[in-house]
Protein backbone atom coordinates (compact mmCIF):
# COMPACT_ATOMS: atom_id res chain seq x y z
CA UNK A 1 0.00 0.00 0.00
CA UNK A 2 3.06 2.28 0.86
CA UNK A 3 4.80 1.73 -2.18
CA UNK A 4 1.94 1.92 -4.21
CA UNK A 5 1.40 5.34 -2.67
CA UNK A 6 4.51 6.04 -3.60
CA UNK A 7 4.58 5.31 -6.71
CA UNK A 8 1.85 7.52 -7.51
CA UNK A 9 3.64 10.52 -7.06
CA UNK A 10 5.04 11.72 -10.47
CA UNK A 11 8.75 12.41 -10.86
CA UNK A 12 7.96 16.12 -11.45
CA UNK A 13 6.55 16.83 -8.04
CA UNK A 14 9.17 14.16 -6.33
CA UNK A 15 11.47 17.42 -7.82
CA UNK A 16 9.00 20.42 -6.65
CA UNK A 17 7.81 19.02 -2.83
CA UNK A 18 11.26 20.19 -1.71
CA UNK A 19 10.56 23.66 -2.99
CA UNK A 20 7.44 24.59 -0.37
CA UNK A 21 5.31 20.96 0.50
CA UNK A 22 8.51 19.73 2.34
CA UNK A 23 11.06 22.76 2.24
CA UNK A 24 13.61 21.17 4.38
CA UNK A 25 14.25 24.62 6.26
CA UNK A 26 10.75 26.24 7.18
CA UNK A 27 8.61 23.18 7.07
CA UNK A 28 10.49 20.36 7.98
CA UNK A 29 12.81 22.07 10.33
CA UNK A 30 15.90 20.41 9.32
CA UNK A 31 19.44 21.81 8.90
CA UNK A 32 18.50 24.82 11.33
CA UNK A 33 22.44 24.65 12.52
CA UNK A 34 24.08 25.64 9.42
CA UNK A 35 21.20 28.08 8.29
CA UNK A 36 21.37 30.23 11.61
CA UNK A 37 25.19 30.39 11.72
CA UNK A 38 25.89 31.51 7.95
CA UNK A 39 22.92 32.83 6.89
CA UNK A 40 24.23 36.19 7.30
CA UNK A 41 26.00 36.98 4.27
CA UNK A 42 24.73 35.75 0.69
CA UNK A 43 28.08 35.12 0.06
CA UNK A 44 28.34 32.46 2.98
CA UNK A 45 24.77 31.23 1.67
CA UNK A 46 25.90 30.61 -2.49
CA UNK A 47 28.92 28.57 -0.50
CA UNK A 48 26.78 26.60 1.99
CA UNK A 49 24.02 26.11 -0.78
CA UNK A 50 26.38 24.55 -3.33
CA UNK A 51 28.54 22.68 -0.73
CA UNK A 52 25.51 21.05 0.74
CA UNK A 53 23.80 21.01 -3.00
CA UNK A 54 26.85 18.69 -4.10
CA UNK A 55 27.29 16.20 -0.99
CA UNK A 56 23.35 15.63 -0.82
CA UNK A 57 23.44 14.88 -4.63
CA UNK A 58 26.30 12.35 -4.53
CA UNK A 59 25.31 10.77 -0.78
CA UNK A 60 21.96 10.19 -2.07
CA UNK A 61 23.07 8.69 -5.53
CA UNK A 62 26.03 6.75 -3.55
CA UNK A 63 23.00 5.41 -0.74
CA UNK A 64 20.58 4.48 -3.32
CA UNK A 65 23.10 1.88 -5.44
CA UNK A 66 24.16 0.37 -2.26
CA UNK A 67 20.96 0.55 -0.18
CA UNK A 68 21.21 -3.41 -0.36
CA UNK A 69 24.62 -4.20 0.49
CA UNK A 70 24.00 -2.06 4.09
CA UNK A 71 23.03 -4.45 6.75
CA UNK A 72 20.83 -2.52 8.55
CA UNK A 73 21.82 -2.70 11.99
CA UNK A 74 24.80 -0.91 10.94
CA UNK A 75 23.51 2.01 8.25
CA UNK A 76 23.69 5.35 10.57
CA UNK A 77 27.46 5.22 10.61
CA UNK A 78 27.36 3.69 6.97
CA UNK A 79 25.58 6.68 5.93
CA UNK A 80 27.41 8.63 7.67
CA UNK A 81 30.89 7.59 6.20
CA UNK A 82 29.70 7.96 2.61
CA UNK A 83 28.42 11.50 3.48
CA UNK A 84 31.80 12.45 4.63
CA UNK A 85 33.74 11.34 1.80
CA UNK A 86 31.99 13.77 -0.08
CA UNK A 87 31.77 16.64 2.81
CA UNK A 88 36.16 15.92 2.03
CA UNK A 89 35.42 16.50 -1.34
CA UNK A 90 33.34 19.14 -1.17
CA UNK A 91 35.80 21.41 1.10
CA UNK A 92 39.05 20.35 -0.74
CA UNK A 93 37.08 21.34 -3.74
CA UNK A 94 36.26 25.03 -2.36
CA UNK A 95 39.42 25.02 -0.52
CA UNK A 96 40.97 25.40 -4.19
CA UNK A 97 38.02 27.42 -5.88
CA UNK A 98 36.72 29.95 -3.54
CA UNK A 99 39.72 30.42 -0.62
CA UNK A 100 38.26 33.33 1.21
CA UNK A 101 34.70 31.93 1.61
CA UNK A 102 36.18 28.46 2.71
CA UNK A 103 38.08 30.16 5.36
CA UNK A 104 34.85 31.96 6.75
CA UNK A 105 33.04 28.88 7.01
CA UNK A 106 34.81 25.52 6.69
CA UNK A 107 33.75 24.64 10.14
CA UNK A 108 30.23 24.54 9.15
CA UNK A 109 31.38 22.97 6.03
CA UNK A 110 32.68 19.94 7.72
CA UNK A 111 29.47 19.77 9.89
CA UNK A 112 26.96 19.12 6.81
CA UNK A 113 28.42 15.78 7.68
CA UNK A 114 26.15 15.86 10.15
CA UNK A 115 23.77 17.88 8.74
CA UNK A 116 19.82 16.71 9.46
CA UNK A 117 19.02 16.89 6.36
CA UNK A 118 21.29 14.88 4.04
CA UNK A 119 21.74 11.92 7.26
CA UNK A 120 17.50 12.30 7.09
CA UNK A 121 17.26 12.12 3.14
CA UNK A 122 19.50 9.13 3.12
CA UNK A 123 17.55 7.80 6.03
CA UNK A 124 13.99 8.34 5.19
CA UNK A 125 14.52 8.43 1.17
CA UNK A 126 17.17 7.35 -0.35
CA UNK A 127 17.90 4.24 1.40
CA UNK A 128 14.17 3.15 0.31
CA UNK A 129 13.91 4.48 -3.21
CA UNK A 130 15.74 3.46 -6.41
CA UNK A 131 18.49 6.22 -7.94
CA UNK A 132 16.52 8.29 -9.94
CA UNK A 133 13.67 9.21 -7.54
CA UNK A 134 16.95 10.20 -4.94
CA UNK A 135 18.49 11.97 -7.82
CA UNK A 136 14.87 13.93 -7.70
CA UNK A 137 14.49 14.01 -4.22
CA UNK A 138 18.16 15.40 -3.90
CA UNK A 139 17.66 18.13 -6.49
CA UNK A 140 14.48 19.16 -5.10
CA UNK A 141 15.47 19.38 -1.45
CA UNK A 142 18.83 21.09 -2.29
CA UNK A 143 17.38 23.50 -4.26
CA UNK A 144 14.44 23.97 -1.46
CA UNK A 145 17.34 24.68 0.85
CA UNK A 146 19.66 26.87 -0.77
CA UNK A 147 16.64 29.10 -2.05
CA UNK A 148 15.58 28.98 1.97
CA UNK A 149 19.47 30.09 2.31
CA UNK A 150 19.59 32.71 -0.20
CA UNK A 151 16.15 34.42 0.81
CA UNK A 152 17.26 34.63 4.77
CA UNK A 153 20.76 35.23 3.92
CA UNK A 154 19.47 38.07 1.61
CA UNK A 155 16.85 39.83 4.49
CA UNK A 156 19.46 39.63 6.72
CA UNK A 157 22.57 41.34 5.05
CA UNK A 158 20.66 43.96 3.33
CA UNK A 159 18.76 44.59 6.87
CA UNK A 160 21.96 44.01 9.09
CA UNK A 161 24.94 45.82 6.72
CA UNK A 162 22.90 47.24 3.76
CA UNK A 163 24.35 45.39 1.16
CA UNK A 164 23.80 42.50 -1.27
CA UNK A 165 26.40 40.25 -2.08
CA UNK A 166 28.84 43.49 -1.38
CA UNK A 167 26.63 45.44 -3.27
CA UNK A 168 25.25 48.51 -1.62
CA UNK A 169 21.73 48.76 -1.17
CA UNK A 170 20.95 51.01 1.51
CA UNK A 171 23.18 54.54 1.46
CA UNK A 172 26.14 54.65 4.15
CA UNK A 173 24.43 57.20 6.16
CA UNK A 174 21.62 55.35 7.32
CA UNK A 175 22.85 52.78 10.01
CA UNK A 176 21.90 49.11 9.56
CA UNK A 177 20.29 47.18 12.02
CA UNK A 178 23.11 45.46 13.41
CA UNK A 179 20.88 43.36 14.99
CA UNK A 180 19.94 41.34 12.20
CA UNK A 181 22.97 39.82 11.52
CA UNK A 182 23.46 38.29 15.08
CA UNK A 183 22.08 35.24 16.16
CA UNK A 184 18.77 36.70 17.20
CA UNK A 185 18.32 38.47 13.68
CA UNK A 186 18.36 34.84 12.05
CA UNK A 187 15.42 33.88 14.90
CA UNK A 188 13.38 36.56 14.08
CA UNK A 189 13.96 36.10 9.85
CA UNK A 190 13.12 32.17 10.19
CA UNK A 191 10.53 32.90 12.52
CA UNK A 192 8.76 35.42 10.13
CA UNK A 193 9.55 33.08 7.16
CA UNK A 194 8.02 30.01 8.54
CA UNK A 195 5.04 31.63 9.79
CA UNK A 196 4.68 32.87 5.61
CA UNK A 197 5.20 29.61 4.48
CA UNK A 198 3.00 27.78 6.99
CA UNK A 199 0.00 30.67 5.57
CA UNK A 200 0.98 29.51 1.96
CA UNK A 201 0.39 26.09 2.72
CA UNK A 202 -2.89 26.75 4.81
CA UNK A 203 -4.30 29.05 1.49
CA UNK A 204 -3.41 25.65 -0.49
CA UNK A 205 -5.09 23.40 1.92
CA UNK A 206 -8.45 25.33 1.47
CA UNK A 207 -8.04 25.48 -2.36
CA UNK A 208 -7.64 22.04 -2.70
CA UNK A 209 -10.13 21.11 -0.46
CA UNK B 1 -37.26 43.22 41.41
CA UNK B 2 -36.17 41.19 38.08
CA UNK B 3 -36.24 44.22 35.75
CA UNK B 4 -35.16 42.11 32.81
CA UNK B 5 -36.83 39.25 30.99
CA UNK B 6 -34.75 36.96 30.75
CA UNK B 7 -32.30 35.51 33.63
CA UNK B 8 -28.97 35.11 32.33
CA UNK B 9 -27.05 32.03 33.51
CA UNK B 10 -23.17 32.19 33.62
CA UNK B 11 -20.63 30.29 35.40
CA UNK B 12 -18.52 32.09 37.93
CA UNK B 13 -17.05 34.63 38.56
CA UNK B 14 -20.12 36.70 39.00
CA UNK B 15 -19.02 39.87 41.18
CA UNK B 16 -16.86 41.95 38.28
CA UNK B 17 -14.59 44.65 39.16
CA UNK B 18 -15.38 47.80 37.12
CA UNK B 19 -11.37 48.14 36.20
CA UNK B 20 -11.23 46.98 32.83
CA UNK B 21 -7.78 46.41 30.64
CA UNK B 22 -8.41 49.75 29.45
CA UNK B 23 -9.13 52.00 32.46
CA UNK B 24 -6.19 49.85 33.81
CA UNK B 25 -3.55 50.96 30.93
CA UNK B 26 -4.53 54.68 31.10
CA UNK B 27 -3.98 54.65 34.89
CA UNK B 28 -1.00 53.32 34.62
CA UNK B 29 0.25 56.18 31.77
CA UNK B 30 -0.85 59.26 34.12
CA UNK B 31 1.05 57.42 36.91
CA UNK B 32 4.00 57.69 34.54
CA UNK B 33 3.47 61.54 33.89
CA UNK B 34 5.90 63.09 36.55
CA UNK B 35 8.83 60.54 35.42
CA UNK B 36 7.79 61.72 31.89
CA UNK B 37 7.69 65.66 32.58
CA UNK B 38 11.06 65.06 34.90
CA UNK B 39 12.58 62.93 31.72
CA UNK B 40 11.24 66.14 29.38
CA UNK B 41 12.21 68.80 31.81
CA UNK B 42 15.53 67.74 32.54
CA UNK B 43 16.65 66.37 28.75
CA UNK B 44 14.80 69.21 27.24
CA UNK B 45 12.54 68.95 23.38
CA UNK B 46 13.90 66.06 22.15
CA UNK B 47 13.13 63.88 24.62
CA UNK B 48 9.32 64.66 23.87
CA UNK B 49 10.47 64.05 20.54
CA UNK B 50 11.52 60.82 21.58
CA UNK B 51 8.04 59.95 23.27
CA UNK B 52 6.32 61.30 20.65
CA UNK B 53 7.51 58.92 18.01
CA UNK B 54 7.37 55.75 20.25
CA UNK B 55 4.15 56.27 21.16
CA UNK B 56 3.04 57.12 17.41
CA UNK B 57 4.87 54.48 15.83
CA UNK B 58 3.53 51.75 18.60
CA UNK B 59 0.01 53.18 17.70
CA UNK B 60 0.37 52.90 14.13
CA UNK B 61 1.76 49.18 14.48
CA UNK B 62 -1.30 48.23 16.34
CA UNK B 63 -3.68 49.59 13.61
CA UNK B 64 -1.12 47.77 11.24
CA UNK B 65 -1.23 44.45 12.93
CA UNK B 66 -4.58 44.21 13.60
CA UNK B 67 -5.90 44.94 10.49
CA UNK B 68 -3.66 42.41 9.07
CA UNK B 69 -4.45 40.10 11.23
CA UNK B 70 -8.38 40.90 11.04
CA UNK B 71 -8.72 40.92 14.59
CA UNK B 72 -10.99 43.61 16.51
CA UNK B 73 -9.36 47.26 16.72
CA UNK B 74 -7.52 47.27 19.69
CA UNK B 75 -5.76 50.54 19.10
CA UNK B 76 -7.52 52.57 21.34
CA UNK B 77 -7.40 50.12 24.47
CA UNK B 78 -4.48 52.22 25.63
CA UNK B 79 -2.01 49.25 25.97
CA UNK B 80 0.08 50.32 22.28
CA UNK B 81 0.39 53.95 23.80
CA UNK B 82 1.96 52.42 27.39
CA UNK B 83 4.11 50.55 25.50
CA UNK B 84 5.22 53.91 23.55
CA UNK B 85 5.38 55.45 26.46
CA UNK B 86 7.44 53.14 28.87
CA UNK B 87 9.77 51.73 25.71
CA UNK B 88 10.35 56.39 25.23
CA UNK B 89 10.96 56.34 28.93
CA UNK B 90 13.89 53.47 28.43
CA UNK B 91 15.32 55.39 25.98
CA UNK B 92 18.41 57.76 26.04
CA UNK B 93 16.88 61.34 25.09
CA UNK B 94 19.06 61.59 22.04
CA UNK B 95 18.17 58.48 20.19
CA UNK B 96 17.22 59.31 16.07
CA UNK B 97 14.10 59.32 15.71
CA UNK B 98 13.66 56.76 13.12
CA UNK B 99 15.45 54.29 15.59
CA UNK B 100 12.52 55.06 17.75
CA UNK B 101 10.58 54.36 15.14
CA UNK B 102 11.74 50.93 14.77
CA UNK B 103 11.59 50.05 18.47
CA UNK B 104 7.94 50.76 18.93
CA UNK B 105 7.14 48.93 15.40
CA UNK B 106 8.97 45.72 17.24
CA UNK B 107 7.89 46.54 20.76
CA UNK B 108 4.28 46.17 19.29
CA UNK B 109 4.25 43.81 15.69
CA UNK B 110 7.10 41.10 16.92
CA UNK B 111 7.01 40.72 20.81
CA UNK B 112 2.99 41.68 21.10
CA UNK B 113 1.62 40.44 17.84
CA UNK B 114 3.38 37.80 16.73
CA UNK B 115 2.78 36.02 20.08
CA UNK B 116 -0.89 36.37 19.48
CA UNK B 117 -1.82 40.34 21.07
CA UNK B 118 -2.43 41.32 24.16
CA UNK B 119 -2.11 38.57 27.28
CA UNK B 120 -0.22 36.41 24.95
CA UNK B 121 2.66 37.87 24.79
CA UNK B 122 5.47 36.40 26.62
CA UNK B 123 8.04 39.04 27.19
CA UNK B 124 7.29 43.04 28.25
CA UNK B 125 6.38 44.38 25.06
CA UNK B 126 8.66 47.75 25.94
CA UNK B 127 11.69 46.07 27.07
CA UNK B 128 11.74 43.59 23.97
CA UNK B 129 11.79 47.03 22.00
CA UNK B 130 14.34 48.35 24.26
CA UNK B 131 16.48 45.02 23.78
CA UNK B 132 15.87 44.62 20.54
CA UNK B 133 17.52 48.70 20.09
CA UNK B 134 20.08 47.78 22.41
CA UNK B 135 21.60 44.80 20.12
CA UNK B 136 21.02 47.04 17.07
CA UNK B 137 22.27 49.91 17.86
CA UNK B 138 24.14 49.90 20.42
CA UNK B 139 26.37 52.89 20.08
CA UNK B 140 23.52 55.03 19.88
CA UNK B 141 21.34 53.45 22.81
CA UNK B 142 24.53 54.39 25.26
CA UNK B 143 24.96 57.74 24.14
CA UNK B 144 23.78 59.95 26.58
CA UNK B 145 23.36 63.74 26.16
CA UNK B 146 24.39 66.40 28.07
CA UNK B 147 21.84 67.16 30.48
CA UNK B 148 19.93 70.36 29.72
CA UNK B 149 20.01 72.06 32.82
CA UNK B 150 23.48 70.59 34.25
CA UNK B 151 25.29 73.15 36.02
CA UNK B 152 28.64 72.44 34.31
CA UNK B 153 27.52 71.17 31.16
CA UNK B 154 29.81 68.06 32.00
CA UNK B 155 28.85 65.42 29.61
CA UNK B 156 26.25 63.03 31.42
CA UNK B 157 27.20 59.46 31.47
CA UNK B 158 25.14 57.93 34.09
CA UNK B 159 26.31 57.05 37.28
CA UNK B 160 26.06 53.24 36.76
CA UNK B 161 28.36 53.51 33.63
CA UNK B 162 31.28 56.10 35.52
CA UNK B 163 30.88 53.58 38.06
CA UNK B 164 31.43 51.00 36.05
CA UNK B 165 34.00 52.20 33.55
CA UNK B 166 35.89 54.31 35.48
CA UNK B 167 35.42 53.55 39.03
CA UNK B 168 33.95 54.77 42.06
CA UNK B 169 37.03 57.64 42.41
CA UNK B 170 35.64 59.30 38.97
CA UNK B 171 32.25 59.27 40.14
CA UNK B 172 33.40 60.99 43.36
CA UNK B 173 35.22 63.38 41.21
CA UNK B 174 31.76 64.33 39.48
CA UNK B 175 29.51 64.33 42.15
CA UNK B 176 31.54 65.66 45.41
CA UNK B 177 30.24 64.12 48.06
CA UNK B 178 27.88 60.97 48.55
CA UNK B 179 24.67 63.39 49.81
CA UNK B 180 25.29 65.83 46.16
CA UNK B 181 25.10 62.30 44.36
CA UNK B 182 22.18 60.80 46.46
CA UNK B 183 20.20 64.22 46.04
CA UNK B 184 20.65 63.99 42.29
CA UNK B 185 19.88 60.56 41.75
CA UNK B 186 16.94 61.10 43.82
CA UNK B 187 15.69 63.96 42.01
CA UNK B 188 16.66 62.78 38.63
CA UNK B 189 19.34 65.66 37.92
CA UNK B 190 21.67 62.58 36.15
CA UNK B 191 22.19 61.23 32.90
CA UNK B 192 20.55 58.01 31.87
CA UNK B 193 17.40 57.17 29.89
CA UNK B 194 14.28 59.90 29.69
CA UNK B 195 11.97 58.54 32.24
CA UNK B 196 14.19 55.81 34.44
CA UNK B 197 16.50 59.00 36.36
CA UNK B 198 13.92 60.57 38.80
CA UNK B 199 13.51 57.95 41.34
CA UNK B 200 11.21 60.47 43.33
CA UNK B 201 8.55 60.88 40.65
CA UNK B 202 8.73 57.31 40.14
CA UNK B 203 8.40 56.27 43.52
CA UNK B 204 5.06 58.59 42.98
CA UNK B 205 3.82 56.79 40.11
CA UNK B 206 4.11 53.16 41.85
CA UNK B 207 2.36 54.65 44.95
CA UNK B 208 -0.60 55.37 42.47
CA UNK B 209 -0.30 52.37 41.17
CA UNK B 210 -0.77 50.52 44.34
CA UNK B 211 -3.47 52.71 45.59
CA UNK B 212 -4.98 52.67 42.65
CA UNK B 213 -4.86 48.79 43.43
CA UNK B 214 -3.31 48.06 39.50
CA UNK B 215 -0.18 46.53 41.06
CA UNK B 216 0.20 44.83 44.19
CA UNK B 217 3.43 44.76 46.55
CA UNK B 218 5.13 41.91 45.97
CA UNK B 219 7.03 41.85 42.49
CA UNK B 220 8.78 45.66 43.89
CA UNK B 221 8.93 45.35 47.52
CA UNK B 222 11.15 41.78 46.73
CA UNK B 223 12.83 42.56 43.91
CA UNK B 224 13.44 46.07 45.76
CA UNK B 225 15.05 44.09 48.90
CA UNK B 226 16.35 41.68 46.91
CA UNK B 227 19.16 44.76 45.04
CA UNK B 228 19.02 46.12 48.89
CA UNK B 229 20.08 43.08 50.57
CA UNK B 230 22.74 42.34 47.59
CA UNK B 231 24.42 45.90 47.68
CA UNK B 232 24.76 45.91 51.28
CA UNK B 233 26.49 42.86 50.86
CA UNK B 234 29.01 44.27 48.52
CA UNK B 235 29.08 47.76 48.86
CA UNK B 236 28.07 48.81 52.23
CA UNK B 237 25.12 51.47 52.94
CA UNK B 238 26.86 54.08 50.14
CA UNK B 239 26.04 50.46 48.01
CA UNK B 240 22.06 50.36 49.24
CA UNK B 241 21.26 53.75 48.32
CA UNK B 242 23.47 53.97 45.19
CA UNK B 243 21.87 50.91 43.46
CA UNK B 244 18.40 51.90 45.11
CA UNK B 245 18.30 54.88 43.80
CA UNK B 246 20.26 54.84 39.83
CA UNK B 247 19.67 53.20 36.75
CA UNK B 248 16.61 51.79 35.32
CA UNK B 249 15.60 50.15 38.75
CA UNK B 250 13.06 52.71 40.43
CA UNK B 251 11.15 52.33 36.61
CA UNK B 252 11.51 48.39 36.41
CA UNK B 253 10.18 47.04 39.72
CA UNK B 254 6.85 49.66 39.55
CA UNK B 255 6.67 49.72 35.77
CA UNK B 256 8.34 47.03 33.97
CA UNK B 257 8.23 43.82 35.92
CA UNK B 258 4.88 44.68 37.55
CA UNK B 259 3.13 43.79 33.65
CA UNK B 260 0.49 41.47 34.55
CA UNK B 261 0.77 39.50 31.28
CA UNK B 262 4.40 38.40 31.77
CA UNK B 263 4.80 38.10 36.02
CA UNK B 264 3.17 35.17 37.46
CA UNK B 265 -0.37 35.71 39.51
CA UNK B 266 -0.02 34.12 42.68
CA UNK B 267 1.27 36.16 45.43
CA UNK B 268 4.28 33.80 45.75
CA UNK B 269 5.32 33.62 42.85
CA UNK B 270 5.48 37.17 42.28
CA UNK B 271 7.76 37.20 45.23
CA UNK B 272 10.17 34.60 43.66
CA UNK B 273 9.82 36.65 40.58
CA UNK B 274 10.91 40.14 42.34
CA UNK B 275 13.74 38.41 44.13
CA UNK B 276 15.01 36.97 40.83
CA UNK B 277 14.59 40.12 38.70
CA UNK B 278 16.50 41.25 41.67
CA UNK B 279 19.33 38.95 41.56
CA UNK B 280 19.75 38.98 37.70
CA UNK B 281 19.94 42.98 38.48
CA UNK B 282 22.41 43.18 40.96
CA UNK B 283 24.29 40.37 38.58
CA UNK B 284 24.84 41.95 35.24
CA UNK B 285 25.51 45.15 37.16
CA UNK B 286 27.93 43.73 39.43
CA UNK B 287 29.77 41.29 37.30
CA UNK B 288 28.10 41.39 34.08
CA UNK B 289 30.01 43.67 31.03
CA UNK B 290 26.57 46.23 30.92
CA UNK B 291 26.52 48.90 33.57
CA UNK B 292 22.93 48.21 33.98
CA UNK B 293 20.97 45.06 34.38
CA UNK B 294 17.09 45.72 34.74
CA UNK B 295 16.07 45.20 31.47
CA UNK B 296 17.61 41.97 30.74
CA UNK B 297 16.96 40.74 34.18
CA UNK B 298 13.33 41.60 33.61
CA UNK B 299 13.07 39.80 30.19
CA UNK B 300 14.96 36.71 31.65
CA UNK B 301 12.58 36.51 34.64
CA UNK B 302 9.40 36.96 31.75
CA UNK B 303 10.48 33.69 30.09
CA UNK B 304 10.90 31.56 33.99
CA UNK B 305 7.88 32.82 34.58
CA UNK B 306 5.76 29.72 33.58
CA UNK B 307 7.91 27.68 35.32
CA UNK B 308 7.12 30.11 38.28
CA UNK B 309 3.27 29.82 37.59
CA UNK B 310 3.85 26.10 37.64
CA UNK B 311 5.72 25.95 41.08
CA UNK B 312 3.87 27.89 42.94
CA UNK B 313 0.19 27.23 41.96
CA UNK B 314 -2.01 27.85 44.70
CA UNK B 315 -3.86 24.65 46.56
CA UNK B 316 -7.11 23.97 45.59
CA UNK B 317 -9.11 23.47 48.92
CA UNK B 318 -10.19 19.81 49.72
CA UNK B 319 -7.74 18.31 46.75
CA UNK B 320 -5.18 16.33 48.78
CA UNK B 321 -1.45 17.03 48.81
CA UNK B 322 -0.91 17.67 45.24
CA UNK B 323 -4.08 19.37 44.22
Amino acid sequence: MDKEEKKNIGYLAEVTKGFIKENPIFILCLGLCPTLAISNLVENAFGMGFAFFFVLLCSNITISLVQKLIPDEVRIPCFIVIIAAFVTVAGLLMQWLIPDVYARMNLYINLIVVNCIILGRAEAFASKNNVLRSILDAVGMGIGFFAGLLLISAIREITGFGTFLGFRLIPQHIKPVAIMILAPGAFFTIGFLMALFNLIRMKKGKVSK
Amino acid sequence: MLKDKHLTVTVSPHIKTALSTEKMMWIVSCALIPASAAGIYFFGFRAALVIAACIVSSLLSELFCTLLMKKPATIKDGSAFLTGLLLALCLPPGLPLWMCFLGGFFAIAVSKFAFGGLGFNIFNPALAGRAFLMGAFAKEMTSWKTLRVFPDGITAATPLNLLKEQGYDSLMKVYDSHSYLFKELFIGHVGGSIGETSAALLIIGGLILLFARIITWHIPVSYILTVAIISYFTGGTFGIIFHLLSGGLMIGAFFMATDPVTSPLTSKGQLVFGAGCGILTMLIRLRGGYPEGVCYAILLMNSVTPLIERYSKTRIFGAGKNG
